[in-house]
């Protein structure tokens, strides 16, 4: 009979280097989503073209081929990354070209009365942007990024691919030592899956606070 | 360490031999998932209470869960249960299987967004289900469907390279047993992007074709 006390505090070790990785590629993600989001309805040619080249370029290859990329390649190019600061890196990078086209879409959404109000009130575009526009831009992004954040936390698996001790990877280890592959890969399958729920029922409380106060105002 | 063209063409050979089996992999997942989904999306839509509860659980149970790690379970699990598959079957099952949900989700949306009024006329004018559903709906619901359609198959197209995490020689395996035969990884790693850039690419402008072409139905 296998002890598997021992073996279950390493899956929540590596639990919690799965959340670690979670929060933190959100961040990074969140910041690239608005950089990129705003930067693609920016009035400078430039700008635009910038973060659509970014986008379309996260977009179009997968969370895989860049986190190995970064992990392997960005070496020789002298920057040498740790399996964490790589699985951030890509992962909110990648998550962050997703949240763009949401930030883009939300603030196109938003009326064109409020922009003209905005221009007949006499605010200036950052004003306008902060005061107006994205307030009532956010509500529309949070059931989308709720799906993103779902998204990165499933991307985090692939982490244990460049050996940084997640979830999955200790599973591998458990599965390694014990040879039982059923209890391993069973009890993660259901801690991600409980990680997802938690993510989108804290999204919908998210959601029903930066409505509060808009009623009414849109339609 | 430099690029060398050289070493890409050398390795060329390799990767496209990779590239066949990747491309393989989406077409055979795709299959999959479209069956798949179907499944679901009835299951959910006609089956008694019980079971379509039992059904929305399992396809929430599989989208909040990691593809890679569901891959490990029909690949490394289903083996003590006597059923050995072999890893590029594995694998195309995992896809299917994902990305079927996915799938599902769109039959259920395109299906519910037939207006009313078109049921009821069917009725009216004395259709049988059969002849209401090949003849009213589906002809409605069908076109809609094709861009979001499209837009999944891109997606499991980028993720194929999870396969190379169950041994499955596709391209990204075949890229990094070359990285590590050679000790360079610069070229190969690359190339993976490069070919999967390229390719998104191209599916990015088909995918505007068919929204195009097919999402405004209504506007006939």
């Amino acid at each position: 009979m296998t002890d598997w006390s021992g073996y279950i505090g390493l899956i929540l070790q590596g639990a919690l280097v799965t959340l670690e990785l979670t929060l933190m590629g959100s961040v990074l993600a969140v910041i690239m989503a608005f950089v990129a989001g705003l930067g693609r309805v920016s009035r400078f040619m430039a700008v635009r073209a910038l973060a659509t080249t970014y986008i379309e370029f996260f977009r179009g290859t997968s969370i895989f081929v860049q986190l190995f990329w970064v992990y392997f390649v960005l070496p020789f190019a002298g920057v040498t990354l740790s399996p964490l600061q790589a699985g951030v890196l890509a992962l909110g990078l990648n998550v962050g070209a997703y949240g763009a086209e949401v930030v883009r879409g939300a603030v196109k959404a938003i009326g064109r009365e409020q922009r003209e109000a905005c221009v007949a009130l006499n605010l200036t575009r950052g004003q306008a942007m902060r005061h107006v526009i994205l307030p009532q831009a956010l509500p529309l992004m949070l059931p989308t990024f709720g799906n993103n954040a779902i998204e990165l936390l499933k991307g985090t698996a692939v982490v244990s691919l460049i050996s940084l001790t997640d979830m999955t990877f200790q599973a591998q280890v458990v599965r390694a030592q014990t040879g039982s592959t059923l209890i391993p890969f069973a009890v993660i399958l259901v801690l991600y899956f409980l990680m997802a729920l938690a993510i989108s029922t804290g999204m919908r409380w998210l959601e029903r606070r930066v409505t509060r106060g808009l009623d009414g105002v849109r339609t | 360490m430099e690029w060398d063209w050289n070493f890409v063409w050398e390795i060329m050979p390799t990767l496209l031999e990779g590239l066949k089996i990747t491309i393989l992999a989406t077409v055979l997942g795709a299959a999959v998932a479209a069956v798949v989904g179907l499944v679901f999306a009835i299951l959910r839509m006609t089956a008694p209470k019980p079971i379509a509860r039992a059904t929305s659980f399992i396809v929430e149970f599989i989208r909040g869960t990691p593809l890679l790690v569901q891959l490990y379970f029909i690949f490394y699990v289903l083996p003590d249960i006597g059923i050995r598959l072999p890893a590029l079957l594995a694998g195309v099952i995992g896809l299917g299987v994902h990305y079927g949900t996915y799938a599902a989700e769109v039959y259920r949306a395109g299906i519910e967004n037939v207006p009313r009024g078109q049921w009821e006329a069917a009725k009216a004018t004395n259709l049988s289900a059969r002849q209401t559903w090949i003849h009213v709906v589906l002809p409605q619901a069908i076109p809609p469907m094709i861009p979001a359609l499209a837009n999944y198959l891109i997606a499991m197209f980028k993720e194929t390279p999870l396969l190379s995490a169950i041994t499955v020689l596709e391209l990204m395996n075949q890229a990094k047993s070359v990285a590590n035969s050679s000790y360079r990884y610069i070229e190969p790693m690359t190339m993976v992007g490069i070919f999967f850039l390229i390719m998104s690419l191209i599916s990015v402008v088909f995918l505007r074709w068919l929204e195009e072409r097919y999402a405004r139905v209504e506007e006939r």
